[in-house]
């Protein structure tokens, strides 16, 4: 963004106006889910799975339901007289609501009690008893894809093994050829573990059903409030409920980055539960619930391979990986993309060649893939190809920042086609790399890393410049369940000259309130004050697929602005009709159009307003309203240089972040105040993984803690003080030019943060880290090394 | 199950009720005087969305029986405007964009309002310590330090 | 996650409080800080029917210097230690303790009775405690007694209290002239609980050779451990880089880790060795007049 168009008191595109939605959060009155009481309302809790896979012999709910206060218990037996013990996934794989025989993974549904209060609901939980067969595990992917391993979908016709799919992208033989020529190959197992999105507000529902109406209402923590709408009629149309009749309301949410995409049992039991008690039900699950059965991000097992040639010429990427997507498909991604994005793995590089394939694999372990801050695996895209341009830098004995500046997609060759099928819009890599270089001193870093060496301390500096594909997505090619991607946007400019501005997309903290109404503002000139901004409730939001995946801006946002763009058409004629000019000889600037020449004859956007409903030229409709549908063209690429330089303690092998400098480039700009907020978040959760969170299992499959004692996310003593900076290059086929930011620092920030610490080992023969690095894993690689 | 008459004295206010003595803090609170302010976000005492004031001491209300509080003085994020007025912690998280969800707000607010009684002028090293029991998952804690040392500023 | 059903009582002595659990006998538990209590019950791992609240116990908090004794009383909040202006300027190896147990919120409402009583090797006072040769005071219905610290810890979540005694004073002696104490703790994340953790005490005398040593460890056996071998090591030499080195050595092999989340048994070995160094290393600077 160059200039501002708009003065501050409009507070279009580019200022960094205070957020709207802060006045109730400050003082404590946001409205969560939990905060939501009705009258009457009965408390759920859920019996769950000691066991990663067992048969149920019999559920005894006898002593619960004696217990004062316990109203009912819910078991897969109820709902299978309902015909509602399964439901869809949104991708078109099948999930058990409550179990009738089998359970498939530690903590999953198994009964849930419905009670007066949350005490005696918890109580009646304990009371419920369960007997289990525990039959034979699966929780190697790679075991499970091994000639005789147990069938765990043995439920699903046609299943003969435990693939779900295989998915390649990029001509293999082409590849192959280029690596068989190549004068330098490098080749690395990376593996990334299973992470958990851990929002601070967990999951749930208040659940309501009115017998009389036939009407459902649910408040509920949904980042998808429409698609959850259209499932649960798809699902539960045959018991009556009927999509006119379902109301999903996703009030204030306590952060979503994915994890409240997926719809859990717990909703479907909760509104069955409403169903059948007559009351209302709140489910709101605790932490413990939430990190071993919530859907959960990554889980990627990759040997991926770079080719270059001796002068430093990348030529060729290939990438082979083993998916465990647990007991059932429900990642969230596109239909058409099972393996998401992860063709975006060849990065910010002209690379001539590449082929990726990934094998998506049932286990005995909760279901998910997809959900942490993340546009569809990109992430694990960027981790291979950051880490391997790193290798090989090491290999041809060149500086890592020269051998990406040799090897970027120059600003000319936009829009650029990738060999793995992607037309990137707009980049500028090396404008971004070079800046993150000048900000942070990278050449007084080397010198000062060199000296540290000398005397034997352990330094390391990493860099990753990542491209991000977000937006989610073209219709041609992007839908879930069917649902084609567009977003949606409603404007209604009232007689006054104020507007309500009605979005299809939902915010779990990223600020819609206020930047949707920046961009009305900036397109209409009504002061950002003056605009209220509404989401989340299916009744009154047009439709949309919601925000995850950074699709917010690139989607919804072109429907603001498309929406105001129609407004401001009939806006002209009004005025034309207030002054007695043609429409052509108007002209526009934000708030106002003017006479050409006479520069005192002018109509506000008030004065039209107010006019569209006392004074509307003949032959036009009255009122200024206007709803748009955007279905992008393309998806955006932002991009980003981020640097990071690290201090490792030789003895305990603990790293610390001393600097972290992120250059990004979101295109255009709406509020940069709210962007580098979203940048300092996701950064913080790209640190997460790559230093401190991980969720593993035993054999048993039994999760390895299930608390924030054995989670580890970072406070603010291990974050850094985060350095930020800029570069533009828009979008050109975003009518903003804006590109979405939401998760670029979590996408780009591991591959940085594991740069470093490999470069601070690098002399001693360490070639590569796996996440999370924990302080045993240096101190391991420091020992191996022999130093 | 055992029950028991309490007197708290919230934001000023007293709160008698009859309560269950196994009632924890957060939800007398939240439930019995439907002061949803304070949230819950872990329940094994790790996150800090639950902190309020007792007898002015910042603690996590999940950890804390209701009955425990019985004649004692209780602060949470409602209390902290006087007269409409915001506090400068409030107008702190707010002119530096010190929130995104809002989830971890009240709590960051409460454990706050607590290190500045104690020390007026904290350093970044300081707040970063003094906010150590509290998790935010939007914000990257960066706008948090500058909102304390806003409000620090401002006082 | 909810916590069973108990009945709650709140004495305001230590008499009544001794009366009550005798009473109530098994079922009865005691409530001090509540830190790790409470989360254990939301968890229903621990299930009391009776819960004795001892806040309401006056005259239980304090931290005074007597008769060659620091004491500090049991209800003490590991925050009051952390800012003790006494604990920071004369036991500094107390103030390392507090500062880093837990977070600023735990803090005000943990207490040292409880850190001590709760017998999980994983808490860090304990092996401070084991450095400073404290004294616990447990008074049951026989009035009160004194048990040496190397024999309050039994095993994992065992002490040498009675289920009838609460601990309600900790005692430890004023450190001899040219002393010096660190803890160094070495955690996954701020506020989390030892990978490893050790506490040293050396006294110097005045030709500055080592004339006792006490080590400590945290969260590398079923107790709190004492590494004697290294203790030994180093008296009566002069700590030197390599008597330091070698005492390391010993209070690695001293310790007895088990391989789990925090790391690998080996791992946790390696950094007792390497936390002892920097711990005598501390404590001998603090020991010869630094910081
Ligand atoms: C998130 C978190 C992180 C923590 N991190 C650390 C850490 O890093 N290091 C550390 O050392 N601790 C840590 N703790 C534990 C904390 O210090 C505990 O508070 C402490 O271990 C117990 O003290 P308490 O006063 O809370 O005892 P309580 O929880 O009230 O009691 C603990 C046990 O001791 C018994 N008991 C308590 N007081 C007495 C008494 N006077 N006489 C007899 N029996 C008694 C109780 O019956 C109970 O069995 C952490 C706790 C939490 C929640
Ligand atoms: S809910 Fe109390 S600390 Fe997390
Ligand atoms: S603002 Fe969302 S958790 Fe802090």
């Amino acid at each position: 963004m160059t200039e501002l168009r708009t003065s501050a008191e409009i507070g279009g595109m580019g200022h960094s106006v205070k957020r709207k939605e802060d006045p109730r959060f400050i003082r404590g009155r946001g409205n969560y889910v939990d905060d939501v009481v009705r009258p009457g309302m009965l408390y759920m809790a859920i019996v769950r799975s000691p066991f990663a896979h067992a048969k149920i012999k019999s559920i005894n709910t006898e002593k619960a339901l004696a217990h004062p206060g316990v109203a009912a218990v819910i078991t897969g037996a109820t709902l299978k007289e309902y015909n509602l013990h399964w439901m869809p996934t949104l991708m078109s794989d099948t999930q058990m609501v409550l179990p009738t025989d089998e359970v498939m993974y530690q903590a999953q549904e198994v009964a849930a009690v419905i009670a007066t209060d949350r005490y005696s609901a918890a109580d009646g939980v304990a009371l419920v008893e369960v007997d289990y067969e525990p039959l034979e595990v699966v929780i190697d992917p790679f075991k499970a894809l091994e000639p005789g391993a147990p069938l765990l979908r043995h439920d699903k016709e046609g299943q003969k093994d435990n693939l779900i799919f295989h998915w390649e992208a990029g001509d293999k033989a082409a590849t192959e050829q280029a690596f068989r020529d190549a004068d330098f190959t490098v080749k690395q197992d990376i593996y990334i573990p299973r992470i958990h999105v851990a929002s601070i507000e967990t999951c749930g529902i208040v659940a309501e059903f009115d017998a009389v109406e036939g009407q459902l209402t649910c408040w509920m923590t949904s980042q998808a409030p429409h698609a959850h709408r259209t499932v649960f009629a798809l699902v539960a149309g045959h018991v009556g409920l009927s999509e006119e009749k379902i109301r999903i309301i996703s009030p204030d949410i306590g952060g979503g980055f994915g994890g409240k995409v997926p719809i859990y049992p717990g909703y479907v039991i909760a509104i069955a539960a409403t169903v059948v008690t007559g009351s209302p039900i709140k489910w709101i699950e605790d932490r413990r619930e939430n990190l071993q059965a919530d859907s959960f991000g990554r889980d990627y097992h990759m040997t991926a391979e770079l080719a270059a040639s001796k002068d430093g010429t990348l030529q060729a990427l290939r990438i082979k990986t083993i998916a465990d997507h647990g007991y059932t498909d429900a990642a969230c991604n596109p239909s058409k993309w099972p393996a998401g994005m992860f063709s975006i793995a060849t990065g910010s590089y002209d690379l001539k060649h590449a082929f990726c394939e990934v094998d998506g694999v049932y286990t005995n372990k909760p279901p998910g893939g997809i959900a942490y801050r993340c546009s569809f695996r990109v992430t694990e895209a960027v981790h291979a190809i950051e880490r391997l341009v790193d290798i090989m830098a090491d290999d041809l004995g060149m500086d890592p920042a020269e051998l990406r500046l040799k090897n970027f997609i120059p600003p000319e060759a936009f829009p650029f086609k990738s060999v793995l099928g992607w037309e990137y819009d707009s980049g500028n890599y090396a404008g971004a790399l070079k800046l993150a270089m000048e900000k942070i001193g990278y050449q007084d870093l080397l010198k000062e890393q060199k000296e540290k060496r000398e005397k034997g301390e352990l330094m390391g500096i990493g860099i990753c410049s990542f491209t991000e594909v977000v937006g989610a997505g073209p219709s041609k090619d992007f839908d879930i369940l069917g649902l084609k991607m567009f977003d949606s946007a409603e404007i209604r400019v009232h007689p006054t000259g104020k507007a309500l501005v009605r979005i299809g997309v939902q915010t779990q903290g990223q600020g819609h309130e206020t930047t949707f109404a920046q961009i009305v503002a900036e397109e209409l000139g009504i002061p950002v004050d003056h605009i209220k901004v509404e989401h989340g409730d299916t009744d009154t939001a047009p439709y949309g697929l919601g925000t995850y995946a950074s699709r917010s801006t690139p989607v919804a946002g072109a429907a603001t602005a498309m929406a105001s763009r129609k407004i401001l058409d009939k806006a002209r004629k009004i005025a034309a009709h207030l002054l007695e000019v043609s429409a052509d000889d108007l002209e526009w600037e934000p708030g106002k159009f003017t006479v050409k020449g006479v520069p005192d004859k002018v109509s506000t956007i008030q004065e039209i307003a107010f006019a569209a409903y006392t004074n509307h030229p003949q032959g036009l409709e009255a009122g200024l309203e206007a709803i748009s549908y955007y279905d992008p063209p393309n998806l955006t690429f932002p991009f980003g240089s981020y640097i990071c330089v690290v201090d490792v303690d030789r003895g305990t092998g603990e790293v610390k972040i001393r600097r972290f400098m992120a250059v990004d480039d979101c295109g255009n700009i709406i509020n940069p105040m709210i962007v580098e907020g979203q940048i300092h978040g996701g950064l913080t959760m790209g640190m997460a993984p790559a230093l401190m969170e991980e969720i593993s299992y035993d054999e048993e499959g039994n999760m390895r803690g299930g608390s924030f004692m054995e989670y580890l996310m970072p406070t603010a003593m291990e974050t850094p003080s985060w350095e930020t900076g800029k570069t533009t290059t828009p979008s050109p086929h975003h009518p903003l030019g804006a590109k979405g930011v939401g998760e670029s620092a979590t996408v780009g920030a591991p591959a940085a943060i594991v740069n470093a610490v490999v470069d601070a080992l690098s002399h001693l023969g360490v070639r590569h880290l796996e996440i999370p690095i924990t302080p045993e894993k240096v101190w391991r690689a420091i020992q191996e090394s022999g130093n | 199950m055992a029950q028991q008459n309490i007197t708290i004295k919230v934001n000023g206010t007293d709160q008698a009720a009859e309560i269950e003595q196994r009632l924890l803090l957060v939800h007398f609170i939240r439930e019995n005087l439907a002061l949803t302010g304070t949230h819950i976000g872990c329940d094994t005492t790790h996150c800090g969305a639950c902190t309020l004031i007792l007898d002015g001491k910042a603690v996590k209300s999940c950890t804390v029986f209701a009955v425990q509080a019985d004649g004692k003085e209780v602060l949470t994020i409602e209390g902290m405007t006087t007269n409409g007025e915001l506090h400068p912690l409030q107008e702190g998280f707010m002119e530096e964009h010190g929130l995104q969800c809002g989830f971890c707000t009240p709590g960051m607010i409460m454990s706050s309002y607590a290190l500045l009684q104690e020390n007026k002028n904290p350093t970044e090293a300081e707040i970063r310590w003094g906010i150590s029991g509290n998790l935010c998952r939007c914000t990257g804690y960066v706008n948090i330090v500058k909102a304390v040392q806003y409000a620090a500023q401002k006082a | 996650m909810i916590p069973g059903s108990f009945d709650y009582h709140s004495p305001s002595t230590v008499e009544e409080a001794v009366a009550l659990l005798t009473s109530l006998g098994e079922d009865a538990k005691v409530l001090s800080g509540g830190q790790s209590l409470i989360p254990m019950m939301k968890l229903r791992l621990a299930e009391p029917a009776q819960l004795i609240d001892i806040n309401g116990i006056a005259g239980l908090e304090y931290i005074r210097e007597a008769d060659g004794y620091l004491t500090i009383g049991a209800l003490t909040r590991e925050a009051d230690l952390d800012k003790s202006e006494l604990i920071q300027q004369k036991y500094p190896i107390l103030h390392d303790t507090a500062h880093v147990i837990a977070d600023p919120l735990v803090r005000n409402r943990a207490t040292i009775g409880g850190n001590l009583a709760h017998g999980d090797p994983a808490n860090d006072h304990p092996a401070t405690m084991l450095a400073v040769r404290a004294e616990v005071v447990a008074t049951g219905p026989n009035g009160a007694r004194n048990i040496a610290i190397d024999d309050f810890f039994l095993g994992p979540l065992t002490t040498a209290l009675a289920p009838n005694e609460i601990l309600t004073e900790v005692r430890i002696p004023v450190p001899a002239q040219g002393s010096g104490g660190a803890y160094v703790k070495l955690e996954r994340k701020v506020g989390d609980f030892a990978i490893a953790g050790v506490a040293a005490v050396v006294t110097l005398d005045g030709n500055g050779n080592c004339s006792a040593a006490s080590i400590g460890l945290t969260n590398v056996g079923p107790t709190p451990i004492r590494a004697g071998a290294a203790e030994e090591a180093l008296t009566g030499n002069a700590l030197s880089t390599d008597a330091i080195a070698e005492a390391g050595r010993l209070a690695g092999e001293a310790s007895q880790p088990t391989s789990d989340h925090r790391g690998s048994a080996e791992y946790k070995r390696a950094m007792v060795q390497e936390l002892t160094i920097r711990a005598l290393t501390k404590a001998k600077v603090r020991a010869e007049g630094g910081q």
